[in-house]
């Protein structure tokens, strides 16, 4: 199948690339007009994508797809990649997310960022995700996303590190990227593997051998991939990252760690489905990560205090959802990505949120310091508020078709597994309307603790006019998405068919389910933060349970215990291994060297005599011996 | 004889010989003429190295730039040069390097025991040799030249170092002097084995068929004499100990040449002679030092995140970028072959960088340890930024230079070695440690007391990084140029030792 | 007189030499004594010169006395300077070489 060249889609990474650059070069010469730049360009990338959905709708379904080969980027032998582009209907979807929710907090930041001396070199580094992410979507094989992985990869460094002359934040930082390279390790493996057994390392490659090669090569891609994702998308069990990656800027969280760089993962098996339909075992694999995730997530997310931090757990688990509705085959991927599109909007715009709420209370981030907010920040209120409500799954909010029809799918996978799965995605939705309501109730309704140095006031319209837009966004994109299956039907071309699936239970009954779970997990949040009140300080006699959710699970403990210490035990060791054992053997081979001459040095008493004699008795055994030979 | 019909390789030699001699003649007070004569005349010599790229053709084999003239007829040994690509890129990114390293460490010569005449007068010599040394078609001469080589490097690290730098430069001498002799004893065989067999000579192309004639027995020693000697200048595991004393106690700017350039003779040894003369006992010994060279990419990796000298640090990060070199020349596939040459150029450049920005920073802080900087970004950003491309160049960030050739190296060893390029894959987990640590230990945090007023880089110090940081960027998206010059060479190396690249296993149902 | 002598001679005048080399600590005493030495493998070489009816021993012999002279010269003025500073001939006194 030939496909439509268009040579328009490098400008879609080109624009923000050259932001970045021309940016970090000029240096302070830009800071008057560098953030204005950055905007302007991200925008440029945001219609760019625009221009190209329209152009995509006006084609037939089959010839949607489009590609631009850029140059040949490697070519040794049989391995041979081009640096290629490839919009189809999954990659514009993630275009359109990026370039749009992008550009909004850019028009954020702006505002946000303004008394920071910085503000030119974030918005470099926010132009300088935005290509990096784009390319990651719209790379053609996986050697190309890869360059955008890493890039992004790179982008969160520099993001969650911005203030890196706090030494927490740097440390933040590096573990960040230490534990995404663990992920992309497995991106490696992938790619190795992909180029070794079936000679190809393209997506188009890749998927035409799918069912030709056999199912081990199919797992071990698969698990691979899956490790890759795992790392990029703070899933279980490397997700320790994301709650110290909340040292970056809240805009930098509410764009990379909320709305899309972590959502790669999901981009990523989701745009290997071929891989996943092909290899059963590491699809139900995938499934079970997620499940696990959304859970881990949801309980971390009940005991932290720190606004950023809640909502990152929360963002840990509703990854979780999107992973297990990618592990679902291709009854899942459309739902998985529909949640990834709408949690774009609401996660989003409740960091955002977060981020006016931090800006109007001095930057402080204990929500047991907040409460009352409500009615010193209005519309930070109402657009929280309509995300909280997406975010729960309350109909007709956007929340509620995307989780729904995730549930919904899981409960359907078929026996025992539907069932495991299904229910756990339920509790999850319980968990996520507890913790939620929590962070609602204690930053807007309850009763204000904080003391009067605070003077918390509404932000300005270049921070709530994103966080509006946002909102719009978190009440109807579910609604738009799924009228009709319309996302459904969008991305349909790009995945095998499916047969036809059991029906466990009715869709009506999954919902009052979901909704019951709901509404269980509000009541018990009124009743325990609403109704009674909250001390300003986290109380400390709580069950071991809260103690073990407040350390985020053990996470750290765990990863300490198991590979930090270890590791550096193994390194102070191999320091001295090679000080003592490997140079100290080349020094011995000296110290012999020169032990010996000393040795020897006796002998030469520096009398002529001796030296005499020794040359008559050297003379006479060479003689003795010359005679004995020749006898 | 006529100088525009001169041979360039020729030429490239005897321009430092002649910048030498013109700094024998200057006066000795005079130290900025001293300077600007030997940045000169490196700067030729990169224009002629620039030039035998253009006019090098990529579609034939073999050697190029071909010059032979006998020298020691009654041996039948010849002043032989000539160029394929694996030889050419080497040695493009010598002359490349060397004006560089002249304008980075423009004050490099002070605080030695000799004049600054003495400094670039061995700089020069060293260049002639290390041009020498990869155009050499001569078994012998490319003998004579390494061991000459050491020469000028001793009394760089010697007379230039710092720190304890006699005994750093004792023992890299030693070292050196051990693997030579054994390659000697070697060469001696070769002459020894290619008489007998009919044939007296050291032409590397006639040799290439001694193999035949040679016993198993006979092979493997004459290999493990090549190989030693270019496994301690690699250097491999265990026979590394060496470069950090050398890197921690040499100039920046000497550092820079003896990681990214003499250290490089060993890993092409090993493609030039080790494979081409014994393919043989290349093949029996593969297991062996694809271990080694998997054990010097994690222990060089894990030594580099104990490191707290900044220098020692970046030795060590050479020792593990040396086994993927390594790892990937005995995969005997056309990409481990192509990356691990790749590697080779790009390694030149990162480290380069690496080493020059470190130079600036010891400059000015007048320690070597990492625990003394702290918070440099923000005092001093554009060496930060510096110090933090040459370190994401070292990790292998796709988009710079080295990602290509780490992942050709481990692409091109999947697909005959497994099981060590999955362990060797480690190494980039490593690598993230080993440069984010001395990153953030020196550039993030807050700012150490002592550092808050540093100068930032001198116009000069960004005239001397700004190629080397252009060119890890330029061929991070673009490597063809490099790689195809590397390419036809690489597979006539491989196809020499009779190997084809594996054929994808799983793809015959199509 | 048997042919064979004449090495007896030469092989007991060498013996007295190298143990006169030996024992002695009289710089001169040990030269005149090296120069015994060299005498007996003269006669050593024209004896089997003699033997072998060639001249080669009788060359070699000459080659001998040319540089058991020049020997001397150098020698001879070694020891004078080194009585001149030390004021010693005793060879024993002369082991600067030791440090």
């Amino acid at each position: 199948m030939t496909m439509v060249t268009n040579n328009g889609l490098v400008y879609l990474i080109a624009l923000p690339l050259f932001g970045a650059v021309s940016l970090l070069l000029l240096g302070r010469r830009a800071d008057k007009w560098g953030h204005l730049l950055a905007t302007a360009l991200s925008a440029g990338s945001f219609a760019v994508g625009l221009f190209q959905l329209s152009e995509m709708l006006g084609r037939a379904t089959e010839s949607r797809p489009v590609t631009q080969k850029l140059f040949t980027w490697i070519s040794v032998g049989s391995f041979n990649v081009d640096a290629s582009l490839l919009l189809d209907q999954l990659s514009i979807c993630f275009v359109l997310l990026i370039t749009g929710v992008g550009t909004l907090i850019h028009i954020y930041s702006i505002s946000y960022m303004s008394h920071d001396p910085d503000r030119r070199r974030f918005f470099a580094y926010l132009n300088l995700f935005i290509a990096a992410m784009l390319l990651l979507v719209l790379g053609d094989s996986y050697l190309n996303l890869y360059v955008g992985w890493e890039g992004v990869g790179l982008a969160s460094y520099l993001l969650i590190g911005f203030w890196n002359q706090k030494a927490a934040y740097a440390t933040a930082s590096k573990k960040a990227f230490v534990m995404n390279r663990i992920g992309d390790m497995g991106l490696s493996f992938a790619i190795m593997i992909a180029f070794a057994s079936l000679g190809t390392v393209s997506f188009s490659g890749v998927e035409e051998y799918a069912h030709h090669a056999s199912e081990a090569t199919m797992t071990a891609i698969g698990i691979m991939l899956l490790i890759a994702a795992v790392g990029k998308s703070a899933q279980f069990p490397l997700q320790a990252w994301l709650g110290d990656a909340m040292a970056g800027p809240t805009p930098v969280s509410a764009l990379i760690h909320a709305a899309t760089m972590v959502t790669a993962g999901v981009y990523l098996i989701v745009r290997s489905n071929f891989v996943f339909d092909a290899a059963p075992n590491a699809q139900l694999l995938v499934a079970i990560i997620g499940a696990i995730t959304l859970i881990f997530g949801a309980l971390i997310g009940t005991a932290k205090d720190d606004i950023k931090k809640a909502l990152a757990a929360s963002t840990m688990s509703q990854i979780g959802y999107m992973i297990l509705g990618a592990g679902l085959g291709p009854a899942g991927y459309a739902f998985a990505i529909m949640h990834l599109l709408t949690h774009g909007f609401f996660k989003a715009g409740m960091f955002l949120g977060a981020g006016s709420v931090m800006h109007g209370m001095n930057d402080e981030v204990n929500m047991r310091k907040y409460g009352a907010l409500r009615k010193f920040m209005p519309i930070t209120f109402i657009t929280f508020g309509l995300g909280y409500l997406a975010i729960i799954g309350v109909p007709p909010f956007a929340g509620f078709y995307s989780k729904d029809m995730l549930i919904e799918t899981a409960l359907n996978a078929g026996g025992i597994k539907g069932i495991l799965l299904g229910g756990t995605a339920l509790l999850g939705a319980g968990i996520t309307a507890f913790y939620m309501t929590r962070v609602m109730i204690l930053t807007f309704t309850s009763p204000k603790r904080w003391d009067d140095n605070q003077h918390p006031h509404e932000s300005p319209i270049l921070m709530w006019l994103p966080m509006a837009i946002l909102a719009i966004g978190s009440v109807t994109s579910g609604f738009l998405l799924s009228r009709g299956d319309a996302l459904k039907h969008w991305l349909e071309p790009l995945f095998e068919e499916h047969g036809e699936h059991t029906e466990l239970l009715p869709p009506i009954v999954v919902s009052g389910l979901a909704l019951t779970m709901v509404a269980i997990g509000v009541a018990i949040a009124v009743v325990k933060y609403q109704l009674s009140d909250v001390d300003s300080i986290a109380p400390e006699d709580v069950s071991v349970f809260t103690r073990i959710a407040r350390r985020d699970l053990l996470q750290d403990d765990i990863n300490e215990a198991l590979f930090m210490r270890p590791g550096q035990a193994l390194t102070s060791a191999l320091v001295k291994v090679d000080e003592s054992v490997v140079d100290g053997a080349v020094r011995g081979i000296g110290q012999m060297a020169m032990g010996s001459g000393s040795a020897l040095r006796q002998t030469q008493t520096g009398f002529v005599r001796s030296y005499a004699m020794l040359i008559l008795v050297g003379a006479a055994v060479l003689i003795a011996a010359i005679w004995v030979v020749t006898q | 004889m006529n100088l525009a019909n001169m041979n360039l390789l020729t030429l490239s030699m005897l321009l430092p010989l002649l910048g030498a001699a013109a700094l024998a003649i200057a006066p000795k007070s005079n130290v900025l003429l001293t300077k600007q004569i030997a940045l000169a005349t490196t700067a030729l010599v990169a224009v002629v190295g620039i030039l035998m790229t253009i006019n090098f053709d990529f579609n034939t084999k073999g050697f190029q730039f071909v010059e032979s003239r006998p020298w020691i007829p009654a041996f039948g040994i010849n002043y032989a040069l000539g160029v394929d690509g694996i030889a050419l890129v080497l040695i493009l990114m010598s002359v490349l390097l060397t004006p560089i390293v002249v304008i980075a460490g423009w004050n490099e010569s002070e605080g030695g025991r000799w004049s600054a005449k003495t400094f670039y007068s061995l700089i020069l010599v060293l260049e002639t040799m290390m041009i020498g040394v990869f155009a050499s078609t001569d078994v012998f001469l490319f003998y004579v030249f390494f061991e000459a080589m050491l020469v000028p490097v001793y009394f760089l690290i010697g007379g230039f170092g710092s720190g304890e730098r006699a005994a750093a430069a004792v023992k890299f001498l030693l070292y050196s002097l051990f693997g030579g002799l054994l390659m000697l004893a070697s060469i001696v065989g070769i002459f020894v084995m290619s008489t007998r067999y009919g044939n007296r000579t050291f032409d590397i192309t006639t040799l290439a068929s001694l193999h035949t004639v040679l016993t198993p027995m006979m092979e493997n020693v004459l290999f493990l004499g090549f190989f030693i000697a270019f496994a301690i200048k690699a250097p491999l595991w265990p026979m590394h100990t060496w470069l950090p004393d050398a890197a921690k106690s040499a100039t920046p700017g000497t550092s820079v040449l003896l990681l990214g350039v003499l250290d490089k003779v060993g890993t092409f040894g090993m493609i030039r002679y080790c494979l081409t003369l014994f393919p043989d006992a290349s093949k029996t010994f593969t297991p062996l030092i694809i271990t080694l060279a998997v054990i010097s990419i994690l222990y060089g990796a894990f030594l580099a995140i104990g490191a707290k000298d900044i220098k020692r640090l970046i030795a060590y990060t050479s020792i593990s970028h040396f086994g993927f070199i390594t790892m990937g020349i005995f995969a005997m596939t056309t990409q481990g072959l192509s990356g691990a040459t790749l590697y080779m150029f790009n390694h030149g450049f990162s480290t380069a960088a690496l080493f020059l920005v470190a130079g600036f920073m010891i400059l000015r802080r007048k320690s070597s340890t990492i625990a003394d900087f702290g918070g440099l970004q923000r005092v001093t950003p554009i060496m930060a930024w510096s110090f933090f491309i040459a370190g994401m160049s070292s990790l292998a960030l796709p988009g710079l230079s080295s990602f290509v050739s780490e992942f050709l190296v481990l692409v091109g060893t999947f697909t005959r070695y497994p099981v060590a390029a999955v362990i060797a894959t480690f190494g980039i987990v490593l690598a993230a440690l080993y440069i984010l640590i001395p990153v953030q230990r020196a550039l993030h945090g807050p700012t150490t007391p002592g550092n808050e007023n540093l100068p930032d880089l001198t116009l000069r110090e960004k005239v001397a990084i700004a190629p080397v940081i252009a060119i890890i960027v330029v061929l991070g998206f673009y490597p063809s140029p490099v790689l195809n010059i590397i390419n036809p060479a690489a597979t006539t190396v491989i196809s020499q030792q009779g190997f084809t690249d594996p054929a994808p296993t799983n793809s015959e149902g199509k | 007189m048997a042919i064979e002598n004449y090495l007896y001679l030469s092989a007991i005048l060498f013996t007295i030499g190298a143990v006169g080399v030996v024992v002695r600590r009289n710089a001169i005493v040990v030269f005149m004594c090296i120069e015994l030495m060299l005498n007996a493998a003269n006669l050593s070489l024209v004896t089997f010169s003699r033997i072998n009816g060639t001249l080669d021993g009788q060359v070699v012999a000459f080659f001998t006395m040319v540089v058991a002279a020049c020997e001397v010269v150098v020698g001879l003025a070694i020891i004078v300077t080194i009585y001149r500073s030390r004021r010693s001939a005793s060879i024993d006194d002369a082991s600067l070489l030791k440090r």
